[in-house]
């Protein structure tokens, strides 16, 4: 890998970092606990990585680790978004004249 | 072409997750966020299907599959058992991570591919991933009480467990630096990694739970983050990133709420000193009826009710709700006061009363609430105890000396419900029950909370 590519990702986790931060910061403390299954599933992107190493085929033991990467990142993926959603269907506001509930645009 | 609409994919995944993190900013727009975030792991998913290395799907899909099969039935889990479904889906990134690591070390190996920079990203990625993975499975166990919650230890717990970090990271170095090919070193790295992430969460105690999960939330994205520079893969970083900061954050707060320190959380072995100190004078309480309580509160002006996990342990929820309904609707002022660490996860009590349907805008944060305190009629203790706390305000020799608490000392009259006389969770004595202004009224919270409704309800209808 060249050396370029190294910064230009170490400017990237930088970035993303103080992004990370600022916008963590204003999410309500109501939502702490969806936040963090949020994340969960936000952070199982690693998902991508498995999976070329899934589909590669390069050798049998580096496919069974992929696949069972896959396998982990895609519980994360799909429960984590899931149980987010439930969560935060259940918050709701008090009912000023028959309001929709929370989140139902 | 193809290279071009992936780069393209994972853009806009990026953009996706910075908004998805974004709208949670405000309950009304947070669904919408999780929609996003749905959206941009799509695109990031069929982003790299496209990918020209994949020669094969069979085993992709086969994954895929066991995914939902495993993921679906995750999410149906109870809301008290939310802690334990996170510390898993933490093992579950940080074995994704670990694997991903060492099948790369295989194949770069093979092929002669691997250089300094490559070995290193590796060994901190396969560090990290392994000691969340194993470290996040004791915590869910502890969560479970699989594992005993009380702090696990041994003579020079903190010299053996550094000691084991240490040799893990020497074979990264040495692996990195002097031989890349010596697969022993990788090995030993692998296996002290897990053996760390065990050691590292045994000792610590069960009341620690909420910032160990948000120190193990902020691992697993940084493992997330190293294997992004391993894969030169800047969505990943990205993603890493998000996740590592708001598990700092979220840790963060809860070492304040807690008033204490990482390096306390880590090494102080919380909770296992107490013991010596329960054998006190005998002490009175007053104690109280439901119908006592229910006199009380129906005269009150402004009832604020201080909810703990025990609380959600006695299933008392849907019985507050009642409550919170009938006060309401006799004009009571009736709010939530909810402490950082009122739960097992940060954020927990809000999610346990969100489900009970009490609107969010009577869930009201500690330093939002405590100014109201002294205005307060009532003050109702459902499940909580060291949160309420006077000690923790002076008394010097108290473990939790200096931890910021909800004043409910400060309510013209306290009413604490509760099982016995039976010290908490932590195992400390809490002097806000004898107090001349408190009532105790025993018994199994559900069961008090159900006959004060009644007596609530009643009174009610006699009014009429």
């Amino acid at each position: 890998m060249a050396p370029l590519d190294f910064w230009s990702m170490l400017f990237v986790f930088m970035l993303a970092t103080f992004v990370g931060f600022q916008v963590i910061q204003n999410v309500s403390r109501l939502l702490h606990t969806p936040l963090m299954s949020l994340t969960n599933a936000i952070s199982a992107i690693a998902v991508v990585g498995s999976i070329l190493i899934a589909g590669e085929r390069e050798s049998n033991l580096t496919t069974l680790l992929g696949t069972v990467a896959v396998a982990a990142s895609m519980t994360n993926i799909v429960s984590g978004f899931l149980i987010t959603d439930r969560m935060l269907k259940m918050f709701r506001e008090k009912e000023r004249g028959r309001k929709p509930p929370a989140g139902a645009q | 072409m193809n290279e071009h609409l992936i780069q393209l994919s994972y853009f806009a995944a990026a953009v996706l997750f910075i908004m998805s993190l974004r709208w949670l900013n405000h309950p009304r727009t947070a669904r919408r966020g999780v929609g996003a975030g749905v959206l941009g792991m799509a695109a990031a998913v069929v982003g790299t299907l496209m990918a020209p290395e994949i020669v094969d799907y069979k085993f992709i899909a086969f994954a895929v599959v066991i995914g939902f099969a495993v993921g679906v039935p995750l999410s149906w889990v109870p809301l008290t058992a939310v802690p334990e479904r996170t510390a898993l889906s933490h093992a579950f990134g940080g074995l994704a991570a670990g694997l991903v690591g060492t099948a790369k070390y295989i194949m770069w190996r093979q092929h002669s591919e691997l250089t300094t920079f490559r070995t290193s990203a590796i060994a901190l990625e396969v560090i990290l991933g392994f000691l969340t993975f194993t470290g996040s499975l004791m915590a869910a166990g502890k969560l479970r009480e699989i594992i005993p919650t009380r702090p696990i230890t041994y003579r020079n717990q903190n010299l053996v467990n550094l000691s084991l970090l240490a040799l893990a990271i020497v074979s990264g170095i040495y692996l990195g630096f002097v031989d890349y090919n010596y697969w022993p070193a990788y090995a030993a790295l692998v296996l002290l990694s897990l053996i760390f992430g065990v050691l590292l969460i045994i000792p610590i105690g069960g009341a620690d739970m909420p910032t160990v999960i948000s120190l193990l939330n902020s691992y697993a994205g940084l493992s997330a983050v190293a294997m992004g520079f391993v894969l030169s893969n800047k969505l990943l970083i990205i993603a890493g990133a998000l996740d590592g900061s708001s598990g700092f954050i979220l840790s963060v707060i809860m070492c304040k709420a807690m008033n204490r320190s990482f390096t306390n959380v880590l090494f102080g072995a919380f909770g296992q000193v107490q013991a010596a100190k329960a054998a006190g004078e005998a002490k009175t309480v007053k104690s109280a009826t439901p119908q006592d309580v229910a006199d009380i509160m129906t005269s009150a002006d402004r009832v604020v009710i201080v909810p703990g996990y025990g609380m959600a342990v006695a299933q008392a929820q849907h019985r507050v709700h009642e409550l919170y309904d009938l006060l309401t609707k006799r004009g009571v002022d009736v709010k939530f006061a909810i402490h950082p660490v009122a739960g097992r996860m940060p954020g927990h009590m809000n999610v346990l009363l969100a489900e009970a349907e009490i609107p969010y805008e009577s869930l009201v944060e500690m330093d939002d609430i405590n100014p109201e305190m002294p205005q307060t009629d009532v003050c109702l203790v459902v499940g909580a105890n060291d949160v309420v706390n006077p000690a923790a305000r002076h008394d010097k020799g108290s473990p939790i000396y200096g931890m910021p608490i909800i004043d409910a000392d400060k309510a013209k009259t306290v009413i604490a419900i509760k099982r016995s006389m039976n010290p908490g969770f932590a195992g400390i004595e809490n002097e806000l029950y004898y107090d001349d202004r408190t009532l105790m009224a025993f018994g199994d919270a559900k069961q008090v909370l159900g006959d004060v409704v009644k007596a609530v309800a009643g009174e009610a209808v006699a009014a009429h």
